[in-house]
């Protein structure tokens, strides 16, 4: 009984456990279907997923096109820079990694304030900012042996633009700068993968699209952390696109030395092409403080400084042209049949118009008694030019002036320059709602008036003359080389050469207004000066330039071509408050002149490096403040 | 004294009579030692290469067999006799542990007293818990009354609590279920059987209620790993990964991309069976499930042998229990079971686990020990 009762437990037991392992088997054989289904059905599945967890596909950025200058020399470069980023995203609290990086290498108030600035602006999601620029070695290694500690923080050596010739170029080439958002709207968004800069403006901004290069791919093992174990494979990145330019360094050198601490503009251009040579708006700044974003305290300098060192007098300064388009004008005159090279007036040193008291007056008080086309040229007679004016009429004149470029934007690569006014009736219409005045268009016969250009149009319309009828479009780059101009259908070659030969005696002339500056000249110069007011003087008053506060004193401008049979220079330049075009622009123009006819065949090409530092310092104005 | 008999068995050697006769299993024995030595080979790749690591692990496994040896020696009836005292030490030793004890990441699961290596006492109820529940049915016939019944419900319910609170949701689970297989076992009723489950059922929204905030998540994430891919449901989501970008094959030995580069969590201790499967494919895999098919089912036969109801029972439970954690932590793995920390038995990494395990096969040997040769020497 005893036994049985045992054995029957003993078969219950054994019973049950033979329930478990058929449940247990059970439960085994729904495991294996479910690795089944994960490792033989849906492999590509986990292979697909697992291949996106390791592998990381990084932008590779191009190296940014260099820009050349005409002899070679680089403009614009790529330096390698070590930067300390940081990704937003990653970190928890910026304030203790700022103290944690502060607390390893130097950390000025300036570069905490140059970072919260580049935190705050708009970027790309896991874009990184900038903590600090330009690490030495040594704190780069310092932080590098505690980078494990701090995720999000990261040094890179990222290639950084850099202007070698600073505020010489700051003009023409403009600047690279962080992508901004609307900019950021605007790009191919592939193609910036990994760049985080874009030409701003100048040069750089023109020819954004071949100094940007190809994007490569870098294809990356990256651990779970993140951390970059190895290359699995690459697309290199195809550089950039070098841009050479018609610019010559030396010569821009030589623009901002002739400038001096005067505020003005000068446009130098090849005649035979039509490239700018070079480029000078006083005072300048050094674009090289722009690229990994300018602090608030430098940018406040340069907005506040009254000399305005940011404004490109000579693309986007418009000034009244003055007496420097009297060639021009006269080729209008003798073209529409307004006045012939015959023609003589007398001039008894005003103008009126019929009917009317009110005298225009001539800058020579007296008059020039007998005047023709070329002595009013050369003697830069304005009440000829008030009367041949009148005879012209304002739509003639403009109709003619506008094949010389006035009153739009130059074109091709030539970015931000303003179109002036070249006035007519039509104009004024559209412009002021107001019907044209007859006196109007007298003051506008000499320049004045509504009538503004800016040192382009003028240099542009110079090399019109230069080229002896024949317009063609101002360009930085060899690369718009691409045609031979139009003709200016003003006259015929005779006329050209005549007036040529005025500009000459302006000049070589005995009575030139410019021959103050031509003494000793062992090569011939053609060209025209023109003195520009600034504020109106009453009729019967006089212009004392020493009473008159310096800012209110006259333009002095200066166009210019040489050798003036076959020209290899034309110059334009506006000296702001400068007096007269002939004491003051042309002997300025004379020294520019002189480099390129004479100096610059000794063979230094390049201005010497100590001499661009003095000259950034000088004309900066305030780039010894930020060299910190 | 060896008779004529007994020399002619040894000659033409026989598993089942050594077993008997010196209690240690040459068969489990080999099963345990072969899978210990493929999850050795494993540990190397799955600890980053880590030399150290798999000596300490190989240092646990030989321990763990001098121990399971040891135990394997013990007379039934001294086990039997000890079974009350034991457990409560170890619920003795549950109480200090929520006292005094040690533990990381919010949970205190340590006991780390003056001379002695630092341990978990709910390693030891994993043991202590059957073996009392066995004790108790044992003392009447079987099948247990129902009065039998509550006590040992409350025998198991005071522990589980226990560990529970400390808390640890995978031990508790898996020692609730060591005493729930005595009970099984016992010969509990079907219909008893089907209302507990019910009961059990019926009171989910109540565990639902007293369960921490991370075990909540870990349960919803089971539901939807991708609901929070980079939290929660992270472990899942990198686990099935690996398992799956495995496929048949694997990547090759310690060249499996979600464990060496560290997307997969855990990899040389509850998540190691995704390197394994990564690295070795469906049939590195598949290796193991025979591995342990082929302990389980010597654990079956060796049960099926035990002398006396306590030892059938107590071997059935401890056989039961090891295939558990085969099944949660494969579960676990393979996203069909929520994350609880259960390691995989005999692979990952770690000393207590290894030792406990063990020493229950040494009480499953010690079990199905025929006391014939001692008695017939005494």
């Amino acid at each position: 009984m005893e036994l049985s009762t045992g054995v029957r437990e003993k078969h219950l037991i054994q019973n049950r456990l033979m329930v478990a392992a058929i449940g247990g088997a059970c439960l085994l054989i729904l495991l294996v279907v479910r690795l089944i289904w994960l490792q033989l059905i849906e492999t590509e599945r986990f292979q697909t997923a697992s291949e996106a967890n390791r592998l990381q596909t990084l932008p590779v950025s191009p190296a940014r096109g260099l820009i050349v200058d005409r002899n070679g020399l680089i403009l614009a470069e790529n330096r390698p820079n070590l930067q300390l980023l940081l990704v937003p995203e990653e970190v928890d609290d910026i304030d203790v990694m700022v103290s944690e990086v502060r607390s390893r290498i130097e950390f000025t108030d300036g570069d905490a304030e140059r970072f919260a600035k580049n935190l705050k602006s708009r970027r790309r999601p896991r874009d990184p900012v900038v903590v600090k620029d330009d690490l030495s070695e040594s704190e780069a290694a310092l932080i590098a042996v505690d980078l494990f500690q701090f995720p999000g923080l990261q040094i890179e050596a990222r290639p950084t633009r850099f202007y070698p010739y600073g505020g010489l170029t700051a003009h023409s080439l403009g600047y690279v700068g962080r992508l901004s958002l609307n900019e950021l709207q605007a790009i191919e968004e592939s193609r910036y993968a990994g760049t985080e800069t874009i030409g701003k403006s100048g040069v750089e901004k023109a020819y954004e699209d071949a100094l940007l290069g190809q994007v490569g791919v870098e294809r990356v093992e990256t651990s779970a952390r993140g951390q970059i174990m190895r290359s699995v494979d690459r697309d290199e990145p195809v550089p950039g696109a070098d841009i050479p330019l018609h610019l010559d360094i030396g010569l821009t050198a030589k623009l901002y030395e002739a400038l001096g601490d005067r505020r003005g503009a000068i446009v130098a251009m090849d005649p035979q092409t039509g490239g700018i040579l070079g480029l000078a708006s006083a005072p300048t700044y050094d674009a090289n403080a722009f690229i990994g974003g300018i602090s608030q305290a430098e940018y406040a300098t340069l907005q506040v400084n009254q000399d305005t060192p940011l404004f490109n007098r000579a693309l986007r300064g418009q000034y009244p042209p003055g007496s420097t388009i009297k060639p021009m004008l006269g080729l209008v005159g003798l073209h529409y049949g307004a006045v012939t090279w015959e023609k003589e007036i007398s001039d008894r040193g005003f103008f009126q118009l019929s009917g009317d008291d009110h005298k225009y007056r001539d800058w020579k008080r007296w008059g020039h008694g007998r005047v023709n086309i070329e002595k009013a040229v050369i003697e830069s007679c304005d009440t000829y030019f008030y009367e041949m004016a009148v005879r012209l009429g304002v739509d003639q004149m403009s109709e003619g002036m506008r094949w010389f470029g006035f009153g739009r934007r130059q074109g091709r690569d030539i970015q931000g320059d303003l179109p002036g006014i070249l006035p007519s009736r039509e104009w004024k219409r559209q412009a002021r709602n107001q019907s044209w005045y007859l006196g109007e268009t007298v003051i506008s016969g000499i320049g004045q008036g509504f009538w503004v250009t800016t040192p382009l149009q003028l240099a542009a319309a110079t090399t019109a003359m230069a080229r002896r009828g024949n317009f063609i479009e101002p360009h930085f780059s060899v690369l718009e080389d691409v045609d031979a101009g139009a003709p200016v259908p003003l006259g015929d070659s005779m006329d050209w050469e005549r007036m040529i030969d005025a500009m000459e005696d302006v000049l070589h002339g005995e009575r030139g207004t410019a021959r103050g500056a031509a003494r000793g000249l062992n090569y011939r110069i053609a060209g025209k000066t023109g003195t520009v007011q600034v504020v109106g003087i009453a009729q019967e008053e006089e212009y004392e330039e020493e009473e008159i506060d310096e800012r209110l004193r006259d333009h002095a401008l200066f166009v210019g071509l040489a050798p003036a049979d076959s020209p290899s220079i034309v110059l334009a330049l506006v000296i702001e408050n400068g007096g007269s075009g002939g004491t003051t622009a042309a002997p300025v123009a004379r020294q520019i002149f002189d480099y390129w006819m004479l100096e610059r065949n000794e063979g230094a090409l390049a201005p010497d490096e100590t001499y661009v530092s003095i000259m950034n310092q000088q004309v900066l104005g305030y780039g010894n403040a930020d060299s910190n | 004294m060896l008779t004529a008999t007994d020399i002619g068995q040894i000659e033409s050697f026989r598993p089942k009579r050594f077993a008997q006769r010196y209690g240690v299993d040459p068969l489990l024995t080999l099963f345990i030692l072969v899978t210990a030595l493929y999850g050795l080979i494993i540990l190397y790749s799955a600890s980053g290469q880590s030399l150290s690591m798999v000596i300490r692990q190989g240092a646990h496994v030989v321990v763990g067999l001098g121990v399971m040896a040891i135990i394997s020696q013990v007379r039934r009836d001294i086990i039997v006799h000890a079974t009350p005292f034991i457990f409560a030490f170890a619920i003795f030793l549950l109480i200090a542990v929520l006292v005094m004890g040690v533990g990381a990441k919010g949970a205190q699961r340590w006991l780390d007293l003056p001379g002695l290596p630092r341990f978990q006492p709910s390693e030891l109820m994993k043991l202590a818990l059957p073996a009392m529940v066995t004790w108790w049915l044992t003392r009447r016939r079987l099948p247990p009354t129902i009065s039998q019944l509550a006590i040992a419900a409350l025998l198991i319910v005071i522990p589980v609590a226990l560990i529970a609170k400390q808390p640890d949701l995978g031990t508790s689970i898996i020692i609730a279920g060591s005493g729930f297989f005595v009970i099984f076992l016992a010969g509990i009723s079907w219909r008893l059987l089907a209302i507990l489950g019910g009961l059990g059922v019926a009171s989910l929204p109540v565990l639902w209620m007293v369960m921490r905030d991370y075990q909540r998540t870990r349960v919803l994430t089971l539901l939807d790993p991708q609901s929070d891919p980079l939290g929660a449901g992270w472990n899942t989501i990198q686990a099935m990964t690996a398992l799956g970008s495995g496929g048949m094959f694997g990547k090759g030995y310690a060249a499996g991309t979600q464990a060496q580069l560290k997307f997969l969590p855990e990899s040389h201790t509850d998540f190691i069976v995704a390197v394994i499967g990564e690295e070795m494919g469906f049939v590195g895999i598949s290796l193991l499930l025979i591995l342990y098919a082929l302990i389980l089912g010597r654990c079956l036969v060796l049960t099926m042998r035990a002398q006396g109801h306590f030892g059938r029972l107590l071997s059935g439970s401890v056989t039961l229990t090891f295939f558990v954690y085969v099944f949660v932590n494969l579960g676990m793995v393979s996203g069909v079971l929520p994350v609880v920390g259960v390691p995989l038995p005999l692979i990952s990494y770690g000393g207590t686990s290894i030792v406990s395990l063990l020493i229950g096969f040494g009480l499953i040997m010690a079990m199905q020990r025929t006391n014939r040769v001692l008695s017939g020497e005494s």
